[in-house]
């Protein structure tokens, strides 16, 4: 092992871990946005939005992301979409996410108990009313867990905008595989810093899961 | 530039290559997968601590990185140490030993939830500790988790598209070099998606009917 | 239009699952102070009922009446929303599964819809919670939450909950049916002693001998009809059908 080459490169590695959690934050909070909308789409009265949310999950979760991120970032310009490469990783990785965080969401809030309901609405509370003040709050202690599980994957997924050219861990990883031809050494470089991520994520969902549980 | 899908026919026969060559590097992945799967469950489970040790580490690496650096990792290692395979070799290897490790959690929970009353039937009867985990544990188990199997089969179809970044023309890297030549992204990534899809829910469609046929044998 | 006295009434009330119908036109007055009670098998059609009256579960057909108002009355989707949530805050509804909001403490549980629809103050809510949990013996648990209850304590704070709303009419689906036995008499007190009160309440219930000495009426109901109804000491002492005695015969018997 080459270990004076690894400690050559690896502030190039650290600074790349840094745009990885960048993104990893940014499609984090968008996949949430879209997570949120598309479960609210899937539960609501209207059959036209119950729809329009299957078919947004069907179609994201049903095609590889990579594809997503190329329409996007190659496709977009014949639409009038210009984005850079990291803007394009973000929303692209962001909306996949977010068909994922849908089922996830929805099936939280379809684990309450239909009495919770029934007993907000029995005294006098809207739907909404139900909804936020009684069903919410208990599903988003179930989401807790789940969502981590679709946050670690997601920060796995964000390995895809190396092949967009987002100089983060991954592309990082291959460009220095390429140059220095000592495979082994740089991902254990990268996959160090992943896993570090990946852990101290994984730490921080499970202090949340056992704040947020009832007593 | 708008869209024009009419040229799309033209290249037609060189996506359908692609997708031929997507449902056989998935099959022979999940194949692996599977086996795979198998074996690393019984290791964690059963192999002595010096063996499990390690292996588990192997198995926390697996999981907490990127597919993409593994695949890059394997296919880049592999010449350095000499082995110099074609690239869709290295793609099936890389997809199917990070399938396997997924695999293997799931039988590991699978294997621990088959009674144990089963396994001292079985020793009652004479059989060996591995013959007994052989015909009476590991079947049990894999009945259960053919449903969640099925779920990382499907997965590993979407993530077959990971392979083109190693240079094997698959879907994606067909699509890639149609492109290449008309400057079409739009077209034939659309293209290349609606295929995965419709392989994405010709599986589905496999997967209900698999499931309902396994809740009829119990 | 309704008499004065008519505070409950419906009139031929019909629902269907599909092509299963559940009730076939039931009538129902209950004045005002009444304690009504409905006894029946499971699938008898009385929980759909008391259910119908809060419209849980809509009728398909038939009107029902809260004092001067028609609780079911045809109106554009947002119109009616707007009217079942008013009609709602009338009437209280107590659960046999409790249903008390597991996030929330006694008070919270207690407080939430008054301050949330009723727009009073922190302290008024307070207050109300004090006296509610109170009245029904648990104020000494008003900051626990319901996982550190017992069912019985569980089911009295529901009663609380749902009487901070000021109710005009109690609606009591089973009750204490999933308590255990040692726990129903205390939930049992608290209903007497609203009944003293002469709250307005609808009972749903598989004790007889609770009917029997709460109730001021009876009504036995099959198959989504209402067999026979009266006096307590009629009906279970000497009940006019052989559908009605032969219920009170099993159930008397697997009391035993």
């Amino acid at each position: 092992m080459d270990l004076e080459l690894m400690l050559k490169v690896y502030p190039f590695f650290l600074q790349a871990a840094w745009v990885t959690i960048l993104l990893s934050v940014l499609t984090a909070l968008l996949g949430l946005i879209c997570g949120t909308l598309g479960a609210a789409a899937r539960l609501s009265r209207f059959a036209v939005l119950r729809f329009l949310g299957a078919a947004y999950v069907s179609v994201f979760r049903g095609t590889p992301a990579l594809i997503q991120l190329f329409i996007l970032y190659f496709g977009g310009p014949q639409v009038g979409i210009q984005l850079d490469a990291f803007q394009a990783g973000v929303i692209g990785l962001g909306i996949n996410a977010g068909a994922y965080m849908t089922e996830t969401i929805r099936g939280a809030i379809i684990a309450i108990d239909k009495g919770q309901r029934e007993a907000a609405r029995t005294l006098g509370l809207s739907r909404w009313q139900a909804t936020y003040k009684v069903i919410l709050p208990q599903a988003a202690r179930l989401m807790v867990r789940p969502l981590g599980v679709n946050l670690n994957m997601l920060i796995k997924a964000t390995a895809l905008v190396a092949a967009i050219s987002v100089v983060e861990l991954t592309y990082t990883a291959q460009r220095y595989i390429g140059s220095t031809y000592k495979p082994f050494e740089m991902f254990l470089l990268a996959g160090l810093l992943y896993m570090i991520i990946i852990y101290v994520t994984g730490r921080g969902v499970a202090w949340l899961d056992r704040r947020v549980q009832i007593t | 530039m708008g869209l024009d899908f009419s040229i799309v026919p033209k290249y037609m026969d060189i996506i359908l290559l692609g997708c031929a060559w997507t449902i056989g590097i998935t099959v022979a992945a999940a194949l692996l997968s599977f086996v795979g799967g198998i074996v690393f469950a019984v290791i964690a489970l059963f192999s002595p601590w010096i063996i499990r040790q390690p292996f588990r580490l192997l198995e926390w690496v697996f999981m907490g990185t990127p597919l993409l650096l593994q695949l890059f990792l394997i296919y880049f290692g592999l010449v350095q140490i000499g082995i110099d395979l074609p690239a869709f070799v290295a793609g099936i290897i890389g997809l199917g030993l990070h399938f396997a490790v997924y695999n293997s959690e799931l039988i590991q929970t699978a294997i621990l939830a088959v009674d144990k009353g089963q396994m001292e039937a079985a020793r009652t009867l004479g059989l060996s500790r591995g013959e007994a985990l052989r015909k009476v544990v590991i079947p049990q188990a894999v009945r259960d988790v053919i449903p969640p199997i099925g779920n990382n089969m499907i997965a590993l179809l979407k993530d077959s598209a990971l392979v083109s970044v190693i240079g094997v023309s698959e879907l994606t890297l067909s699509a890639q070099r149609v492109i290449g030549k008309t400057y079409r992204p739009f077209e034939f990534y659309i293209l290349a998606a609606a295929f995965y899809y419709v392989i994405n829910l010709g599986m589905e469609w496999v997967q209900r009917r698999i499931e309902r046929r396994i809740s009829i044998s119990r | 239009m309704t008499e004065q006295t008519d505070f409950v009434e419906i009139r031929h009330a019909q629902k269907s699952f599909g092509t299963l119908e559940v009730l076939k036109d039931i009538n129902l007055t209950v004045r005002r102070g009444q304690i009504v009670g409905i006894i029946g098998s499971s699938g008898s059609g009385k929980s759909t009922l008391l259910r119908a009256i809060n419209d849980l579960d809509p009728l398909t057909g038939g009107e029902i009446w809260l004092d001067g108002v028609q609780v079911n009355k045809k109106l554009p989707h947002r119109q009616y929303e707007k009217h079942i949530n008013a009609m709602r805050q009338q009437v209280g509804m107590v659960f046999q599964h409790f249903n008390l909001f597991p996030h929330m403490t006694a008070r919270e549980n207690v407080t939430m819809a008054p301050m949330l629809l009723k727009k009073i103050s922190r302290e008024e809510a307070d207050a109300l919670a004090r006296e509610q949990l109170d009245k029904v013996g648990m104020l000494n648990r008003i900051d626990y939450y319901p996982s550190q209850l017992s069912g019985g304590q569980k089911q009295r704070v529901a009663i609380a909950r749902a009487l901070a709303m000021k109710p005009k009419l109690m609606l009591f689906d089973e009750a204490t049916s999933a308590l255990d036995p040692e726990l129903v008499e205390e939930v049992n007190m608290v209903m007497k002693q609203l009944a003293e009160e002469h709250m307005t309440m609808i009972i749903v219930t598989h004790e007889m001998d609770f009917a029997a000495s709460v109730c001021d009426r009876v009504l036995f109901m099959d198959k989504g009809v209402v067999v026979e109804e009266g006096p307590p000491e009629v009906l279970f002492r000497n009940p006019a059908k052989e559908r009605t005695r032969e219920f009170l015969r099993k159930h008397l018997e697997g009391a035993k």
